[in-house]
């Protein structure tokens, strides 16, 4: 039996009316090289069934699926579903889960769809994600929606790069910069001698060139143009609503490397899921998703006009356009594009600690020149920095000026802030005094991880039965990427044991956000709040920081566990985990 | 006048891995490549013209590099009055320097030919500076320092100051050179970043003396130990 993708909806809510238990059904997947179009530039890339516009899968909490994927390039492919619960055999990495799909070949995945929600898939070979091959999944729950709606739709995000993902990897690594076009200029330095005094300003700089580090590092690969369900701004992907109808809204960031701040100017999103789970709803004007997050939610338009769907990424190097509209062929307005932050010192934090473990050469590296007065230092605090057993003494801090700072979560001990306490605004997942911390455009409240609960806890809460730690580190200059210093390739796998229930602890020694996504078993974010902890999977560990989560470890197989960065995975911050023993 | 053989010869096998470079698999860095110049240009002098290229190439992966130097001038009309090429390893020895090794050969016309084992490092100095020391190595050997540093006027609009300085460790009579005697290359090139980072044009100028017994011997000869040029030029990078 053939669906296509828009019978399948139809096809469930028939089955549904009709009272029939829903069965294992065929979905067909072809891989395609297509013709790209943004509006701004065409390229050559791939789609799913021949077409830049993601496709969409439906299924059925329950349902038995089989999934024929037939691979039309001329290189090996492969699908990997993001988020979804399966036999590891059919989680869709070569290497890992299995071989790939060879050119020409179709590959039949089947498994059984044990969750609800908002997912998404993509290949996991080579640079094919972003070169296009993503689509987006929507499993309806057994009960219906928990917080039911009159429209649903799916809001993709991806960073369409005119280059292909593979020459992306290759510039980053003849030189790390080689995007970077929201770099510091005379210009700056003149403006900020103007606001803070020349001197200052040049000490700015010098203690940057001193690490040869860029507060400018936020987004590593610009240039690019966001789409909305393949649609680019000037293409409009248009959602259509009646007024005081509730509208969800599935967003998705299948970007290769892009976070987005996303926002419906003049509405509050109610989010009611996040990574396929349902969590307390919580009004919100703003929210950041990371790459290959997933978050639902809920506005209710209630003007006849058209709101736009604004995705700004977070180094406000971009923004896309979508509209939702009594009708199509309204545009919903575009808004200027906030100002580009700055990193700061904080968000540096992490990296002064992973030189400390890494024995890296830091002479040279001289900070005597350090004058926060131009900077945003609030809650960085250096004085309970504990020096004894590290070996700081080419890293001079004496000109540091530390009145007036508190130490609020600050723990340098580790070199690096704890999680710190709630209630931060929207802060509390980011190193104190970061320059990354987002706010909303209105003003209003922004989500932060803090603010995510279970709606229901889906693991009785128990101890963890151990702690791993997880090093995110790299060499921003070199473009490599890695784990505790060392590369996938070099890696021992990680092993894990079915029936345990581990605790990783994050350390990010990077100045870059990295969202890491464990394959098959989810992952629990510590924000405090016990059994009601947010279920994720893929969690954002900002610059500089540390943040626990826990694993119920009821998976056997092998799985793969990476930062879901495109060119930072391809670079190697990636590890095979191997779950030993399985159910008895 | 001399062929352009033995950058051949060296950049024919560059070029077919290039060819080969593969796609990422998971577990495997993905081996890559660059090619890049930092002179493309022609020199205006007092007295005459020439055409100046700096070229390199490289394929590897983080860990190590297989490099291919070229730079050389050839004035117009005439003849290759530098030609200068080598192939090296390059592998990283701190976290912003890499250490290379390897052979060079120097084969301009109208002076015999050198060729050098070469060993230095080159990386990214803190403040931004650009530098490589090397030393070359062979009946005639030099010491050699360059530095560098990209001014950002705007972020596509780049004034890049420069400094070559070679310092000869013993006399080579036969090529006009003195040990001790240096001889340096000073540049100010701005350039505009038209298509990404892949064609870059510029205009500047570009300013070689010698220096000690070196600048004597050329003297005595009746040779310039000084040029002035202006230059203007495109930079690529693919
Ligand atoms: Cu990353």
């Amino acid at each position: 039996m053939k669906h296509t993708n828009f019978l399948r909806p139809l096809a469930v809510v028939l089955g549904l009316a009709l009272g029939v238990p829903a069965q294992a059904d065929t979905y067909n997947i072809t891989v395609d090289k297509v013709r790209i179009d943004t509006g701004m530039f065409k390229k050559n890339g791939i789609g799913y069934n021949g077409s830049q516009t993601p496709s969409i899968l439906h299924f059925q909490e329950g349902e038995d699926v089989v999934i024929r994927v037939k691979n039309n390039l001329r290189e090996s492919t492969s699908i990997h579903w993001h988020g979804l619960i399966l036999p590891f055999q059919q989680d869709g990495v070569p290497g890992i889960s299995f071989d790939g799909i060879k050119p020409g070949e179709t590959f039949t995945y089947r498994f059984p769809i044990e969750q609800a929600g908002t997912y998404w898939f993509h290949s996991h070979s080579g640079f094919q994600e972003p070169d296009g091959a993503y689509g987006a999944i929507v499993i309806s729950p057994k009960g219906g929606e928990a917080v039911p709606a009159d429209r649903d739709y799916v809001v993709q995000f991806t960073d369409k790069h005119p280059h292909s993902g593979a020459r992306v990897f290759r510039n980053l690594k003849a030189s790390a910069d080689y995007y970077n076009r929201a770099q510091r200029t005379a210009q700056d330095l003149i403006e900020d001698a103007g606001a803070e005094g020349l001197k200052a300003a040049l000490q700015d700089r010098k203690m940057w060139g001193a690490m040869r580090m860029m507060p400018t590092d936020i987004e590593d690969v610009q240039g690019f143009t966001p789409l909305i369900n393949g649609a680019s701004t000037q293409q409009n992907w248009t959602g259509i609503f009646k007024p005081g109808e509730k509208v969800r809204l599935r967003l998705i960031n299948s970007s290769a490397t892009t976070y987005f701040d996303v926002r419906v100017p003049g509405l509050k999103m109610t989010v009611v899921q996040a990574d396929g789970n349902d969590v307390k709803p919580v009004a919100v004007d703003e929210l950041r998703i990371a790459v290959a997050e997933t978050y639902d939610v809920i506005v209710q338009p209630r003007e006849a006009k058209a709101y736009s769907i604004i995705g700004e990424s977070a180094g406000r190097t971009a923004m896309v356009r979508g509209t939702l509209a009594p009708s199509q062929g309204m545009v919903g307005p575009i808004y200027k594009m906030r100002p580009e932050p700055l990193l700061t010192m904080a968000d540096m934090g992490g990296m002064m600690s992973g030189m400390e473990h890494s024995g890296m050469d830091r002479a040279g590296m001289d900070m005597s020149g350090m004058d926060h007065s131009g900077m945003d230092m609030s809650g960085f605090d250096m004085s309970g920095m504990d020096h004894s057993g590290h070996d700081m003494s080419s890293m001079e801090m004496s000109g540091m000026d530390q009145s007036g700072t508190d130490t609020g979560g600050m723990d340098m001990t580790s070199g690096l802030p704890v999680v710190p306490a709630e209630g931060a605004k929207g802060a509390a997942f980011y190193a104190p005094g970061s320059g990354l911390i987002p706010t909303a455009a209105n003003g209003g409240k922004f989500l932060g991880y803090e603010n995510l609960a279970a709606r229901k806890p889906l693991y009785r809460d128990r101890p963890a039965t151990r702690e791993i730690e997880i090093r995110l580190t790299g060499n921003m200059e070199r473009y490599i990427w890695s784990i505790d210093g060392v590369k996938y390739e070099d890696a021992d796998p990680i092993r894990l044991k079915y029936g345990e229930r581990v605790r990783f602890k994050f350390v990010n020694e990077t100045m870059m956000a990295h969202p890491m996504h464990l394959h098959g078993m989810w992952t629990i974010i510590d924000t405090g709040k016990g059994p009601y902890d947010p279920v994720k999977h893929t969690v954002s560990v900002a610059p500089g920081t540390t943040l626990y989560t826990e694993t119920e470890v009821d998976a056997p197989g092998q799985w793969a566990f990476h930062c879901h960065l495109s060119y930072h995975m391809a670079g190697g911050m990636f590890r095979k985990v191997i779950v030993e023993g399985g159910p008895s | 006048m001399k062929t352009l053989s033995l950058g051949t010869a060296l950049g024919v096998p560059l070029a077919l891995s290039f060819a080969s470079a593969a796609m990422a698999e998971v577990g495997v860095s993905p081996t890559v490549w660059s090619v890049r110049t930092d002179t493309l240009e022609y020199r205006m002098g007092a007295e005459e013209n020439s055409f100046a290229w700096g070229v390199e190439a490289w394929i590897g992966n983080d860990e190590l590099r297989l490099v291919w130097k070229s730079e050389g001038a050839k004035t117009e009309g005439g003849d290759f009055e530098e030609m200068n090429n080598q192939i090296r390893l390059q592998m990283p020895i701190t976290e912003f320097f890499d250490g290379f090794i390897g052979g060079a050969a120097s084969t301009p016309d109208g002076a015999p030919d050198r060729y050098y084992g070469t060993i230095g490092v080159t990386g990214l100095a803190p403040q931004w500076f650009e530098v490589e020391a090397a030393l070359y190595l062979s009946n005639h050997p030099y010491l050699n320092a360059e530095v560098e540093y990209e001014g950002l006027l705007t972020n596509r609009l780049i004034l890049t100051p420069s400094i070559e300085v070679s310092l000869p460790l013993a006399d080579d009579p036969e090529r006009e050179i003195a040990a001790g005697g240096a001889s340096a290359a000073f540049g100010l090139r701005l350039s505009y970043d038209l298509i990404g980072r892949s064609v870059s044009p510029y205009i500047g100028v570009n300013y070689e003396r010698a220096f000690g017994e070196t600048a004597d011997i050329r003297r005595g000869h009746g040779h310039d130990i000084e040029e002035l040029t202006g230059v203007f030029g495109v930079n690529v990078m693919f």
